[in-house]
């Protein structure tokens, strides 16, 4: 086996290690849609970064890191890719660096792709698994001999993982990046990688960890200001460890959660922190606008424009507030170019246009009085006079008539065509596809529905001309996004799954100020919260569901009026069509969390279900006893959920009386009618009513209204059970 | 075999990737491909000089673009075209004066040449020869102008005695070409001993317990320094640390291993130390032809100050640092902006960066630029290895290195 023999030379000496080939393994495919619509018509590696594909960025730094043999897994768009590669510097240039394109279209996941590679039995010793989209200058040496000298130890030492100090942002709990924040336990000493959580349930300040990992380790250090640079340097081991898993999709969520999980095989997974260099993936179109403008400001240095790493041959001049010019950018002299700002080559800007923070790519026209503001605009895009650019993501061939005005966060695909003064509204995409009916929400099979998109494009030719006849009649006063069809050529799509709500967490766009004062809200609120937090860990370490979120004020954090408030919220989502089996799980970790008994859920529940009765309208005692009624009917089940013993039954006795004194006009006058009710439902025994009339007994007079009231159902009660009692003897 | 244009090809793209480090091992390697491109350009019977001239100037062209900022790979494509144009020039005209070994010439470079022409027949055997190895740079290196001048008892000479007009048609092909590769040879050679030649000077210079400051680190210094104390001379270094990339601690390092006193300063501190110190020696990236000096970010600072306490202010570099170009003209990148890593945390910043709850617009700016340019004024002596210059001098020396027709090496895209 390649694996065995790889081992023997690890034993050897140093020397003998520097002479086997590094391999690494580069995925040209996201296996995401986060880019979609452009990745429909385009693979996402050739999605051009600071005017040069990403692939470019990762294949350079692959060769500066000594890297001597690149196998490129391409799916999604194969041809593509292929096709870009041979005609790039990487094939042509001779000597130690040499790429191989590695094809396959079943592939759906990252996993699947390591199967397939797997599969061809090429990868002969440790190597490289990093995506096609990731930035980096890091310096692999020493990440490199810390991995080899580790595996010489302990075999089991399987995979390092490149890591980076950067602090979330404490407002939205995201990175820099967009992605969310991610939490790992690290042991200091070793650097063992023993948990790693990527989806943290943010509201509720609570993760849980194993507690075998604090019997195993003296000592562990909980990070969430670490990056995870999707830069991996495996063991030959990794890839049949996938073929052996066959259900690991997901480098992260199966993989590394997999493998600290297993405690069989032992396998451990190392990290390396980076001090002073750089590495970010392009992830989503937040972390496209980061990576843009980290590169602008130099971080990865020296893949930057003005260096020509990246192989488009270009002189380009960095001018003074990081103004990058490729050598024919015609100017005019008014135009005004802000800083941090690149203008491809050939490219024209117009009188009085402004340009700021953008990337501008080859061979655009910029019309006069256009305002360019924190956008991205690749080539050959036609922007006439007027428009209004911000925060924008423009494609190849777009072109934009007089007086568009681009939103925030408006993403245009491949060749679109806006009419006259038109304004796209925030975090619209618009592409010349149709937006595929079929949304599958499963990230992993998203590629799946890519090959369709591919299928689907011969309609577009027939689509647009079916637009085109109509262009001549667009005119300036008929505007407005229905118009869009008339003067232009696109689909908007719909937002797709991650819903509305959170479109402006990965956008192009900064976050819009009302979101960061709410969630600056959310932070203040939760600032005081965590001490008590931290005190109601249950012993079992549940995690609490996101949708029981609304921390309130924390002042009576644990009172049972909150508690109440609580469950009424989760019943009212109940009301509002949720599961049932949901609404007893939410209710259930409420009452976790608020450390309360299934008495007081019950008290609580019933309380929230005669305040629905309230809800309706009623005219007389009647109506109000029949819709007491039928919500006692319609959530009996719910109730009995928590009437196991008497105890709480009792409790929700106790909870009505308060209820009728609380709302006298309404609920007093029927209380004993509502009480038969109850009995009649088997919603309480006679047991709990009889003690409870037995506990009232003993009370002082005002204490005693109700059970005056109902003192005829009790004494029938009584008797009934009596006789019963009787009949039994 | 390696085809001149794959080893033009890798060194642009080492150039391009910023693979070689320092203007020293830049120049000489310039000089060393140069070198193989003339072997192998096929020569015509006439326009020899100009085919030549236009294959090193394409090559070149090529080699600038790939890196602007290491100035000094055009000025090695400069200097060889020089060294082309030259021996044009004096092959025709020991060619006007026939075949007479006596001719007299008023030049240095001419007085090895004559030799040569003695020994024409077994030149041109050790020519021919070079053209039919294999050129890879390491057997050019061989062909260093001791093994290649000293006769090889081979038969050639015989044989090219008795060959008649053809033999002598090529000979003359190959003489112009052997010169120039000769010529190359010795630039080479000048490279790799600048640094000797520059230190010869140090004893002459440096005086007994003086206290010299000097700011980043600079291999021409240290070997300067080095020098000086090999000669027994005791004195003082102050080095200012040369933030951000601090090279300063390295130099301290060395200079201490090599047993001189030496005192690390942070760059802030130069200004207060300055009354202290007897000479300022620094090094440089390249000297422009009014006499400016483009040095590593810092020393302007240092120059001011030096020149505010009339500290002599000494800029050491060797000749192919020599730029004859001036600071203002377009085509010189003045400078090179670095990562900000060297400068800040990135993940201590990271929060500072958050373009998305910043507004989009990077709030954080950081510079970081590699090089700074001391006005001639600022400087007192240039010490290059052909001795002690001022700066107004600069010009004069640039006038014996280059010829003016070659100052614009983009010829071809000024026309077109």
């Amino acid at each position: 086996m390649a694996q065995k023999k790889t081992h023997r030379t690890s034993s050897d000496d140093p020397e003998e290690l520097t002479r086997t080939v590094l391999q690494a393994v580069l995925l040209a495919d996201s296996f995401a849609q986060k880019f979609r619509p452009i990745t429909l018509e385009r693979p996402k590696v050739l999605l051009p970064l600071v005017n040069a594909p990403m692939i470019e960025y990762t294949l350079a730094w692959l060769e500066s890191v000594g890297v001597e043999e690149v196998f490129v897994f391409c799916c999604a768009h194969s041809q593509q890719v292929k096709s870009y590669l041979e005609n790039s510097q990487w094939t042509k240039q001779p000597g130690a660096f040499s790429v191989t394109t590695i094809e396959s279209h079943d592939a759906i996941s990252a996993g699947d792709a390591l199967r397939v590679i797997y599969t061809h039995g090429i990868i002969r010793g440790d190597f490289i698994l990093i995506s096609g989209d990731t930035v980096s200058n890091m310096s692999l040496a020493k990440a490199l001999s810390e991995h080899k000298d580790r595996r010489k130890k302990d075999p089991l030492a399987i995979m390092t993982m490149v890591i980076k100090h950067s602090k979330p942002s404490a407002l939205t709990h995201q990175t820099r990046l967009g992605n969310d924040e991610i939490i790992m336990a690290i042991d200091p000493g070793t650097k063992e990688l023993l948990y790693y959580e990527d989806k943290v349930d943010l509201s509720q300040h609570l993760i849980s960890l194993d507690k075998m990992l604090l019997a195993d380790k003296s000592a562990l250090s909980l990070h969430n200001d670490k990056q995870d640079c999707y830069i991996d340097i495996c063991s030959p081991e990794v890839l049949s460890l996938f073929t052996d898993n066959f259900d690991y999709q997901h480098l992260r969520r199966h993989f590394v959660k997999g493998l600290l999980i297993d405690d069989i095989m032992g396998y451990k997974i190392f990290t390396h922190e980076i001090q002073s260099s750089y590495a970010a993936r392009v992830d989503n179109f937040r972390s496209y606008d980061t990576i843009s403008k980290d590169i602008l400001q130099r971080w990865t240095y020296p893949f930057v424009p003005d260096v020509q790493y990246l192989g488009n041959g270009l002189q380009i001049k960095l001018d003074r507030e990081g103004i990058y010019k490729a050598p024919e950018v015609v100017q005019s002299r008014s135009a005004h170019i802000d800083s941090f700002t690149v203008l491809g080559n050939a490219t024209t800007v117009g009188d009085n246009a402004v340009i700021s923070n953008s990337v501008i790519g080859q061979g655009c026209t910029i019309g006069h009085n256009v305002t360019i503001e924190g956008s991205y605009i690749w080539d050959n895009v036609k922007i006439e006079d007027g428009c209004k650019l911000s925060h924008a993501l423009v494609c190849d061939g777009v072109h934009l008539r007089a007086g568009v005005v681009l939103e925030p966060g408006v993403i245009l695909s491949f060749k679109v065509e806006v009419g006259q003064q038109i304004v796209v509204p925030a975090y619209s995409k618009v592409s010349l596809l149709p937006q595929p009916s079929k949304q599958d929400s499963d990230e992993e099979l998203e590629y799946a529905d890519a090959n369709t998109g591919i299928i689907e494009s011969p309609s577009i030719a027939t689509m647009m001309n079916a637009q085109k006849v109509d262009f001549p009649t667009s005119d300036a006063d008929r505007s407005g996004t229905s118009e869009f069809y008339v003067s232009g050529a696109g689909y908007i799509w719909s937002s797709c799954e991650g819903g509305n709500e959170d479109e402006w967490r990965h956008s192009i766009a900064p976050i819009p100020a009302d979101k960061l004062s709410e969630s600056l809200l959310n932070a203040f609120a939760d600032v005081d919260a965590p001490d008590q937090d931290t005190s109601c860990i249950p012993a079992s370490g549940e995690l609490l569901p996101d949708s029981a979120s609304t921390v309130g004020d924390g002042e009576d954090y644990r009172d049972s009026a909150d508690f109440e408030k609580e469950v009424e919220a989760t019943f009212q989502r109940a009301l509002a069509g949720v599961d049932l089996e949901n609404v007893i799980l939410e209710i259930n970790s409420l009452r976790l969390s608020y450390h309360m008994s299934h008495a007081d859920c019950a008290g609580a529940l019933f309380h929230s279900i005669m305040k629905a009765a309230l809800v309706p309208s009623y005219s007389s005692k009647n109506d109000l006893y029949a819709n007491a009624v039928k919500e006692i009917i319609k959530w009996s089940d719910l109730l009995k959920h928590y009437l196991k013993t008497l105890d709480e039954e009792i409790e929700v006795i106790l909870k009505f009386e308060e209820i009728s004194v609380e709302t006298a006009r309404e609920f007093s006058p029927l209380f004993s009618n509502i009480l038969s009710c109850l009995y009649d439902k088997e919603i309480l025994s006679e047991e709990a009513i009889l003690s409870w009339a037995q506990e009232k007994e003993g009370a002082d007079e005002s204490d005693k209204i109700f059970t005056k009231q109902s003192e005829q159902f009790i004494k029938w009660l009584r008797e009934a059970s009596e006789e019963e009692d009787g009949d039994n003897d | 075999m390696p085809d001149v244009q794959t080893l033009v090809n890798d060194f642009v793209l080492k150039l391009k990737r910023r693979k070689i480090e320092g203007s020293q091992a830049s120049a000489k390697q310039t000089a060393e491909l140069l070198r193989s491109v003339v072997s192998q350009q096929r020569l015509p019977y006439i326009n020899q000089a100009t085919v030549l001239l236009d294959a090193v100037r394409a090559v070149g062209e090529q080699l600038i673009a790939a890196n602007p900022v290491e100035l000094a790979v055009g000025n090695i494509v400069r200097r060889i075209l020089h060294i082309i144009r030259e021996e044009d020039l004096t092959s025709t005209a020991s060619a006007m004066e026939g075949l007479s070994l006596s001719a007299n010439s008023d030049d240095d470079d001419n007085y090895e040449r004559e030799d040569h022409q003695a020994l024409s027949a077994a030149a041109v055997a050790a020519a021919a020869r070079s053209t039919l190895r294999a050129p890879s740079l390491q057997t050019l290196l061989e062909g260093i102008p001791e093994s290649a001048s000293a006769p090889h008892p081979s038969s050639s000479g015989g044989d090219s005695e008795g060959k008649s007009k053809s033999a002598e048609r090529s000979s003359r092909s190959k003489k112009l070409k052997h010169d120039v590769i000769e010529a190359i040879n010795e630039l080479i050679q000048d490279i790799e001993t600048c640094h000797e030649q520059i230190s010869e000077q140090a004893v002459g210079l440096i005086h007994q317990n003086e206290v010299i400051l000097t700011l980043g680190r600079s291999r021409t210094v240290k070997e300067f320094l080095c020098a000086a104390n090999e000669k027994k001379r005791s004195f003082r270094v102050f080095i200012a640390e040369g933030a951000p990339r601090y090279l300063g601690h390295v130099l301290a390092k060395e200079l201490v291993a090599k047993g001189l006193q030496t005192t690390v300063i942070t760059d802030s501190a130069v200004f207060a130390m300055i009354s202290r110190v007897n000479m300022v020696i620094v090094g440089a990236h390249a000297i422009m032809a009014n006499g400016g000096v483009i040095a590593p970010v810092g020393i302007n600072m240092v120059a001011l100050a030096a020149q505010r306490h009339a500290v002599p202010f000494v800029v050491v570099a060797g000749s192919h640092k020599l730029c004859p170009l001036y600071p203002h003209n377009p085509e010189v990148l003045l400078n090179d902006f670095k990562s900000p890593s060297d400068l800040l945390d990135f993940g201590e910043f990271s929060d500072c960066m958050d373009f998305s709850t910043s507004g989009g617009s990077p709030r954080l700016h950081v510079v970081n630029p590699a090089f700074d340019f001391i006005p001639s004024k600022l400087v007192s002596l240039f010490i290059t290895d052909t001795g002690g210059h001022s700066p107004s001098y600069i010009y004069r020396l640039i006038a014996d290195y280059y010829s003016a027709d070659d100052f614009v090496v983009r010829r071809r895209s000024t026309t077109s």
